[in-house]
């Protein structure tokens, strides 16, 4: 899409990534049914790191990263999360979705609640955190997004640019220590689009642990230390995102970079 | 040539509206005679209204209410120079037989049973259904009430009913004890096991002993003696209760990844939304007891009861399912995501919402069971239509009609009606202005 993308620019001294590794994906194989969607997947990922995967639809890029926490399940290979392998056992699969955020691209946040309810709910039911530390945090997060005055609102009486920073906020009450963004500025007007990639930005610079679908290739040079190009069901190419966009290596990336650079 | 060129040099004030668009003149022309053809359409219906009326009016306007008998109304009527077969209501029947109509055999000195009884549903309703307007202990009493009303009902000693709640409360306690040393599994079928150990064989022991040093009873009343709007209401209420909870599990079944539990709710739900509710009723009146235990005598209402909850939570089921398959499935994969579990995620997320959108299904299924109970008349329960039979082969108002099926079609309109409305304003107060 385009290269406008964030007003503000991303400090990436900021941005520390860590010997630590928090994803650990090896030779992991999905079919749906007989379609072979992701093929001999192999990446490991640091604390700290920003990825953004690139791709065209249908390139897997999506199903890879709801595997990471269990929303799809992989038939062959290891995933590790944090130093927890997921597998069909319940217990793991709550456990990393306890320390995995994600942020969907139609934002999924739940009409019959207000936003305060929308944040506080994970942490009082699955954390077991009181109520009212539940609030203060979902006010403390909400603050950061830009949005306290929506508290008391439904969602659906928020624009598309504050329903997203409202599910960013809602992920980050749980306190993860990855976060999932899956295409989160696809469905925006283009001029809500800045707003969710600023909060993304700030995150980034508190050194959270970030694997991004997008398009917003603005976004992947300013914040990403890696970008992964997928196609087919694998990863195609990786590389540092300048090094990545202006010397792509595969004619597969070539291609794909042209079309979305184009114009 | 034109002059595109213009600016406004002095503001215009406003002015009053035409008389013809306010007022009732106002009303009448947009609502009634807007177009030549409404006005026809307008002229044409209130034609149909005056026929109507004018036939119903002048039957229904009837000084019979103090006769004795169908003889005697034409007698009255015959003094007024009213002559014919439709010449004016007989409502002497209904002063005469109201009370049965809403008590059956109900014996009158227990009459305010019945009516202590339905005076604490609207009690034991109110913080369910004005969740916001009553004080939120006062569910402590709802919890309690499905124990109270059998036993104001039918009497008998007061430590059965306490009985059987007590196999909830210790179920209750050895899940929770389970639970907490093993899985919670473990604790679930623990604690089912343990409240039905108490049932079946401790609860009638324990309460038959306690009574007999303490006898705290009521005198019983017998089923047949029930009729009337008081037996729809018992039967109505009881298996509406059922039926939401028991529907709510099936839709959830049928949508289930387990085989096995799939295919017995979906068969269940089939079965019963394939077979004619007069039939389940007949199986009730007749085989059921064939099929229990030799000497066991299992009262008809609850037989009636237990057939009309089944029935109506199959379909209960199919709306429910209607409102799960309307929600994205971006609420389940958003609450997956926060790491809510399987109940949890049912409980705060998806059964909220799938119930708001069932509401209209889930009144109109209620509405649908309460005017199916005037069916138990087939089986020879005294139900309003029944006792209209039972009143009719009285000589004194032998060939009485009208009066009775209009009383009876009231009794059952303002119930009806009085949930269809509470279901309007449940829809608007869970408005959240979203899609």
């Amino acid at each position: 899409m385009s290269e406008m993308a964030t007003k503000r620019t991303a400090d990436r001294a900021k941005m520390q990534v860590s010997d630590e590794i928090a994803i650990e994906i090896t030779n992991m194989n999905k079919w749906y049914g007989s379609f072979h969607v992701l093929k001999d997947i192999n990446l490991t990922v640091n604390q700290g790191e920003r990825i953004v995967i690139a791709g065209p639809s249908g390139s897997g890029k999506s199903t890879l990263i709801r595997c990471l926490n269990a929303l799809e399940e992989h038939q062959q290979g290891r995933i590790m999360v944090d130093g927890t392998e997921l597998s069909n056992d319940l217990k793991n699969i709550d456990k990393i979705r306890r320390e995995v955020g994600m942020v969907f691209q139609h934002f999924n946040l739940f009409p019959h609640l207000t936003i305060l309810e929308n944040l506080t709910l994970a942490p009082i039911w699955v954390r077991k955190t009181p109520k009212q530390e539940a609030e203060e945090t979902a006010m403390h997060f909400l603050e950061k997004v830009k949005i306290p005055e929506q508290a008391l609102k439904y969602p659906g009486q928020l624009s598309g640019g504050q329903q997203q920073r409202v599910a960013i906020a809602r992920s980050l009450c749980m306190r993860p220590r990855i976060m999932l963004f899956d295409e989160p500025t696809s469905a925006l007007d283009p001029e809500m689009i800045k707003e969710v990639l600023d909060t993304m930005i700030e995150l980034a610079e508190e050194g959270m642990t970030m694997l991004c679908v997008t398009h917003e290739m603005g976004f992947a040079r300013q914040v990403a230390n890696r970008v992964i190009f997928m196609d087919e069901g694998q990863i195609v190419e990786q590389n540092e995102p300048e090094e990545l966009f202006n010397n792509p290596k595969s004619p597969r990336t070539k291609l794909f970079l042209s079309q979305i650079l184009g114009h | 040539m034109s002059d595109v060129s213009f600016v406004r040099t002095d503001m215009l004030s406003e002015q009053e509206p035409p008389a013809s668009s306010v007022g009732v003149i106002g009303w009448m022309r947009s609502n009634l005679f807007s177009s030549w053809g409404n006005s026809i359409l307008s002229l044409a219906s209130m034609a149909f209204l005056y026929l109507i009326l004018s036939a119903i009016l002048p039957w229904a306007i009837s000084p019979t209410w103090g006769a004795t008998s169908l003889a005697e109304c034409r007698e009255i009527l015959h003094g007024l120079g009213r002559e014919g077969h439709l010449s004016g209501a007989c409502w002497g029947v209904i002063r005469d037989r109201w009370v049965q109509l809403f008590m059956g055999f109900y014996p009158s000195e227990f009459y305010w049973r019945p009516i202590l009884t339905f005076i604490l549903l609207f009690v034991a309703l109110a913080p369910v259904l004005f969740a916001d307007k009553v004080p939120a202990k006062l569910i402590w009493f709802s919890a309690l009430y499905p124990f109270l009303m059998p036993w104001l009902l039918w009497g008998g000693s007061l430590w059965v009913p306490l009985a059987v709640l007590a196999g909830f409360v210790i179920g209750f306690l050895v899940h929770g004890v389970v639970s907490k040393k093993m899985s919670g599994l473990a604790g679930l079928i623990a604690g089912l096991v343990a409240a039905v150990v108490w049932w079946m064989f401790l609860a009638g022991i324990v309460s038959g002993a306690l009574t007999s040093i303490i006898p705290l009873a009521l005198e019983s009343v017998e089923s047949r003696k029930f009729g009337g709007l008081l037996l729809s209401l018992t039967i109505g209420v009881v298996a509406i209760g059922f039926s939401l909870p028991i529907g709510v599990v099936l839709a959830l079944g049928r949508q289930s990844d387990l085989l096995i539990v799939r295919a017995l709710c979906v068969g269940f739900i089939e079965f019963i939304r394939g077979v004619p509710l007069i039939t389940l009723l007949f199986v009730a009146s007749t085989l059921l007891n064939i099929f229990m235990p030799p000497g066991t005598n299992f009262d008809i209402i609850m037989r009636v009861i237990m057939m009309a909850t089944l029935f109506s939570a199959a379909y209960m089921a199919e709306v429910i399912r209607g409102g799960l398959a309307a929600l994205p499935t971006g609420q389940y994969e958003g609450a997956d995501s926060l790491g809510l579990n399987y109940w949890q995620a049912q409980r705060l997320i998806i059964m909220p919402q799938a119930l708001k959108i069932s509401i209209p299904g889930i009144v109109s299924t209620f509405i649908g069971l309460f005017k199916d109970t005037t069916l138990v008349s087939v089986i020879g329960l005294l139900d309003p239509l029944g006792l209209s039979n039972a009143i009719r082969a009285d000589a004194a108002w032998n060939g009485i009609v009208w009066e009775l099926y209009g009383f009876i079609a009231l009794m059952f309109w303002v119930f009806c009606f009085s949930m269809s409305r509470y279901s309007m304003y449940l829809e608007r107060k869970l408005q959240t202005g979203h899609r």
